[in-house]
């Protein structure tokens, strides 16, 4: 299988999704001519022409509003975001109406529009370019929200969120981009709603999803030359939440450990701590710990910058506490 | 105009008036819940410009929405039906008053954040460009809507992708309780289309048969490519915002001067003094619109409220 980059593969699945269906197309800032700025689309205006790859003012309100209405009216729309901190000018459209419309008028409508929008921190942008504000989104019943953390997973969920029927909200890792993993040749989906083990384990479950999915992973390669095998469960999609690998691969360590870059409070790592307690509470064996974003707006300077985000050390420092 | 067409305007414009007036009394007995805004004094705007459509067209609108479904021809009952909360309103019960939709109708509905369903009427009219038809999309806002963010960048969009949407300012006078003039920079609606490129047009919207010429017009231009177009209905409400409205932000005599032009009235008037009808016919008109209205209130009332199971559908097309 050929190794891809992760803006390679969601590239392609977006060529291979407009090629595909008539009626998907992109819209956004700089997407065309510009060829995207973190250049996912780069070739795109080319091959596409205006009408299919359609560069908007810097407008994100009418963005989120005029790509859900076009959903509305039968069209796929693939909307960016040039970074997830501008889709806050945006979620009235989003949480409102993209989210609601199917359920508040009976039925009678369905707005099957991506919103896509890279975040997370970590490249020096301060602290209004930083965020990562996933679990905002994923509060509302009606939006779907997905993060892959590699090229595979994110290829195939990108293909799923413009096939379904839904409002999905496609949230790509900013420093993932550059990173390389198998993706086949052959077209392929990964189901929205469902959580997958990324490596097998038996002392300690290591949950994450996106950023935090690769942080773990790195965190679970350490432990294991110090003799600690650790489970690495990735969730891939915020809402739905799949809970079922988690819960089955807690009830084989007694122990977890939630990786998440967002902040820590009210996060992914409060809902998934919640819910194994809920459903596994037998089970529990140490206190469930959570490794996230200290609760700081970003700094600019690099080192401390660093020193809020997650990184392996306080993943291994969290299980060790707990083996 | 043909006396038919005419005919049926008065009689949609009656049928209008006595659903608002029927749904401040359900409201006073409590059988409606939440806000109601009432659209009495405005009927001139939503049936002549909506008569002016072509099958294809859209019609979205704000929260002041119950007008525009009885224009678009929904069925009486299960208008009301909705607002009574039912399992046979048009948006079984989950909509209310507010978000009334038929999209089989091409009704896209009443949205109640103020600006938010104008970027939505735009992604309407892009979906129809994308498509190649010649349908427009026509945009329901109030006076108070084009003070906010959404609507700017909508009128923008509109613009230079050189949308079929027909933007309606309903300038009734006020946005809630705040006069035009306290809140726009520019008392009139139109001098804020030009921004965009669009010319737009004032109309008295208390004159039908005004609205409706406009209207035609209007959509002519977007079908003959002029791109998007703006027009400012002047017209009034007669009764408060929304229901407890405590009306302190108006006098008696500017309500009175403004009941004098009466939008039913003066059609009536027009029918009469040019003999285009007689008394007697608008007074079988009258009679067929309270039947209709007593048989909405009967089916309203007699239908069940949802089901439990119904709180959990349609959160999701694909669960």
């Amino acid at each position: 299988m050929a190794q891809i980059t992760m803006r390679q593969a969601i590239s392609d699945a977006l060529r291979e999704e407009m090629k595909r269906d008539e009626t998907v197309f992109i819209m956004g800032e700089e997407v065309g001519v510009w060829g995207g700025t973190y250049a996912v689309t780069r070739g795109f205006y080319d091959e596409f022409g205006p009408r299919r790859v359609k560069d908007t003012p810097i407008s994100e309100m009418v963005i989120g509003g005029a790509a859900t209405g076009a959903a509305m009216n039968g069209l796929r729309p693939v909307a960016e975001f040039m970074t997830i901190n501008f889709a806050f000018l945006a979620l009235d459209a989003m949480v409102n109406h993209a989210a609601k419309v199917h359920y508040m008028f009976g039925g009678q409508m369905k707005a099957p529009v991506v919103f896509r929008a890279p975040g997370g921190g970590g490249r020096q942008l301060g602290a209004t370019h930083s965020h990562t504000p996933d679990v905002i989104f994923a509060h509302f019943p009606g939006l779907k929200v997905v993060s892959p953390a590699t090229p595979y997973d994110a290829k195939g969920l990108l293909k799923a969120a413009i096939r379904t029927d839904d409002p999905v909200l496609f949230i790509e890792h900013a420093t993932l981009y550059q990173l390389r993993g198998e993706v086949p040749e052959e077209d392929y989906i990964v189901p929205i709603g469902v959580s997958d083990v990324k490596r097998e384990g038996t002392d300690v479950t290591l949950v994450g999803y996106a950023q935090g999915l690769q942080v773990a992973l790195q965190a679970a390669e350490k432990l294991a030359r110090e003799g600690v095998s650790a489970e690495v469960v990735d969730l891939r999609s915020l809402r739905p939440l799949d809970m079922g690998p988690v819960v089955k691969s807690f009830q084989k360590t007694y122990k977890a450990v939630i990786v998440e870059e967002g902040y820590r409070s009210y996060g992914v790592g409060a809902e998934v701590a919640a819910r194994l307690q809920e459903e596994a509470f037998d089970y529990l064996d140490a206190p469930i710990k959570r490794v996230a974003q200290f609760e700081v707006p970003l700094p600019y300077s690099r080192d401390l910058e660093q020193a809020a985000l997650i990184n392996t050390d306080r993943v291994i420092a969290a299980v060790k506490e707990i083996l | 105009m043909e006396k038919a067409t005419l005919l049926e305007w008065y009689r949609q414009m009656v049928l209008i008036r006595r659903f608002e007036q029927r749904c401040s009394e359900l409201y006073s007995l409590g059988k409606i819940g939440g806000f109601l805004h009432l659209y009495i004094g405005q009927e001139a705007v939503a049936v002549g410009s909506i008569a002016a459509r072509q099958d294809g067209d859209h019609v979205i609108t704000a929260y002041r929405d119950h007008a525009h479904a009885l224009a678009v021809g929904s069925e009486t009952g299960p208008v009301l039906a909705e607002l009574l909360g039912k399992a046979t309103g048009v948006s079984k019960g989950k909509g209310g008053s507010m978000h009334l939709a038929d999209v089989n109708r091409h009704y896209w509905g009443g949205y109640a954040v103020v600006g938010g369903h104008v970027p939505l009427a735009t992604g309407l009219a892009l979906a129809e460009q994308y498509k190649g038809t010649d349908n427009a999309v026509l945009c329901y806002f109030g006076d108070g809507s084009t003070n906010i963010g959404y609507f700017h960048e909508s009128l923008n969009l509109a613009g230079v992708w050189d949308l079929p949407v027909l933007f309606v300012a309903e300038n009734n006078q006020y946005g809630m309780g705040t006069a035009v003039d306290r809140a726009s920079a520019v008392p009139r609606m139109i001098d804020k289309a030009p921004a965009y490129g669009m010319e737009g047009k004032q109309v008295d919207g208390m004159d039908v048969i005004a609205v409706y010429e406009a209207t035609t017009e209007a959509l002519q231009a977007i079908r003959d490519g002029k791109g998007p177009q703006f027009l400012e209905m002047l017209t009034y409400r007669f009764e408060g915002h929304s229901m407890g409205d405590p009306l302190r932000y108006r006098t008696k005599d500017e309500v009175e001067k403004w009941r004098e032009g009466d939008p039913i009235g003066i059609l009536e008037r027009h029918l009469l003094n040019e003999n285009i009808a007689t008394r007697e016919e608008l007074e079988d008109l009258d009679k067929g619109v309270e039947q209709e209205i007593e048989e909405a209130v009967r089916f309203a009332e007699e239908s069940p409220f949802p089901a439990y199971e119904e709180l959990f559908k349609d959160i999701y097309v694909e669960d």
